[in-house]
């Protein structure tokens, strides 16, 4: 049972059940980053999914645009609490990226730029739940926001949406990633605020 | 008690930071210490059982059941008013914590260490000066600290009596009389004459506002900081 805090009465509100528990809607795009924001060039860009088979399957920045692209109109959460409502990317599924992938392995470790990592059940980007975006709004994805590539697992807290991505590599286990060794959720979920491990 | 329970802690004093900012000592049975860097999430709570919740750095680290926090006031910010202007001695602030692995200096790290702040973004990097000096600890320790004007200083006096850390101020807006620099934004030429270099290999912490973090984490990779080396702490804001 919280505590009242004497005095405070809040921002007028409605009720939003768009809203998971303990977040506030944003209008602006606050940035989230365990440090320096890295400059990629296009050129510079791939993305690689390997299994324990020994199999890698890459596709070039141009590769991934000859894919179908797909338009995403989704709600975003972040672990800090702030939640957007109804934002537009665009960019391919992971359904497309793994159509010609064979594993047994049932988890993921999603790998950035800069060594930074998260693990997700390979189930959680399957089946139009995550994408490989590079616009937002209309836009080329920024730098800070994760450009030119970002996963977006938008079901999950954000930090899930692994910035800069640059491949996967399956895992037998739900080995935790980066943010995961550091405090966070093993698996995010907002519904359930699956903030901290 | 694990740090994913809500802990009560009641004001003990409230102190005058800058003309927007205070700082907040509460004691809390049952806390167990932080790490210099670490933060906590603290929760207001309405008559009509709305809360809402916002991250804020703990200034204070190591054991002992004394929590300080330090709050800037956002003009149209719903929590930061509260906690600077309404919140006062013998009230109640529900908060958990500590949070955070990453943003952490610990007195056994033996690189030298940089840190840089904007702002109210010199919290957590006080609590790894008082860390430094509670350790007695022998690392080279240097702050870069940019503020609007002399007035805007965080915990001014303490600063300024600290003589293990080498601080070097930077004015935005306005300087003291005779100050040998102009106003002016910390750029990459500031950072490159008054910092660790990177060929010492220094672990460094940059935080503050949004878009100072973002400004000052990539003039420092531009200068040959190792990124990995390079921690961050975005407080929001543009
Ligand atoms: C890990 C972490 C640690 C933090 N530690 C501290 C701390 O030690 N001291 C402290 O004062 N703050 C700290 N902050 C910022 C704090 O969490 C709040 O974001 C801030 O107090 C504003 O909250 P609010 O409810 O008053 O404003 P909100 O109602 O959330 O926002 C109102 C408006 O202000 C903008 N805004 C939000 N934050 C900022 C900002 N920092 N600067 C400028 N504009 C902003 C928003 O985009 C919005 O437009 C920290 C944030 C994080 C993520």
């Amino acid at each position: 049972m919280a505590i009242f805090s004497r005095g405070f009465t809040g921002r007028p509100r409605e009720a939003q059940p768009d809203l998971p528990p303990g977040q506030f809607l944003t209008e602006d795009f606050p940035v989230l980053s365990a440090g320096p924001t890295p400059t990629i060039a296009q050129a510079d860009w791939s993305f690689t999914i390997k299994t324990e088979l020994g199999a890698t399957h890459s596709w070039s920045w141009d590769e991934l645009h000859a894919l179908p692209i797909e338009d995403v109109h989704t709600d975003i959460h972040c672990v800090t609490r702030w939640s957007k409502l109804a934002t537009n990317w665009r960019g391919v599924s992971l359904d497309t990226l793994f159509a010609g992938v064979e594993s047994s392995y049932d988890y993921v470790m999603v790998h950035a730029t800069g060594g930074y990592t998260t693990n997700l059940p390979l189930e959680d980007l399957l089946d139009g739940k995550a994408w490989i975006a590079t616009e937002f709004e209309g836009e080329p994805l920024e730098p800070d926001h994760g450009g030119p590539a970002r996963m977006i697992v938008p079901h999950l807290y954000f930090w899930k949406s692994t910035k800069w991505v640059r491949g996967i590599t399956m895992q037998r286990n739900d080995s935790p990633g980066f943010w995961e060794q550091n405090g966070y959720h093993t698996y995010g979920n907002p519904w359930r605020e699956e903030r901290y491990s | 008690m694990s740090y994913r329970d809500w802990l009560v802690g009641t004001v003990v004093s409230t102190t005058q930071q800058t003309p927007n900012a205070k700082s907040i000592v509460l004691d809390v049975p049952g806390w167990h210490g932080s790490a210099a860097g670490q933060h906590v999430d603290v929760r207001l709570t309405a008559p009509d059982g709305y809360s809402a919740v916002r991250a804020y750095s703990l200034a204070s680290t190591g054991p002992g059941h004394q929590v300080e926090l330090a709050v800037d006031l956002i003009d149209d910010g719903e929590v930061s008013p509260y906690l600077v202007e309404e919140l006062r001695a013998g009230d109640q602030l529900e908060f958990r914590g500590p949070i955070g692995r990453w943003f952490v200096w610990k007195p056994e790290q033996t690189a030298p260490v940089q840190l840089i702040a904007g702002g109210s973004g010199v919290v957590p990097l006080l609590a790894m000066i008082r860390a430094h000096t509670a350790a007695a600890s022998t690392v080279p320790m240097r702050l870069l600290y940019s503020v609007r004007s002399p007035a805007d200083r965080f915990f001014a006096e303490e600063l300024a009596a600290t003589t293990n850390v080498d601080i070097t101020l930077v004015y935005t807006r306005e300087a003291p009389d005779g100050w040998p620099a102009a106003p002016g934004r910390v750029t990459r030429d500031v950072i490159a004459a008054a910092t660790t270099p990177a060929s010492e290999n220094p672990a460094v912490f940059v935080c503050g506002p949004t878009g100072f973090v973002e400004a000052v984490a990539t003039s420092l990779v531009e200068l040959g900081h190792d990124p990995v080396a390079v921690k961050t702490e975005r407080f929001g804001g543009s």
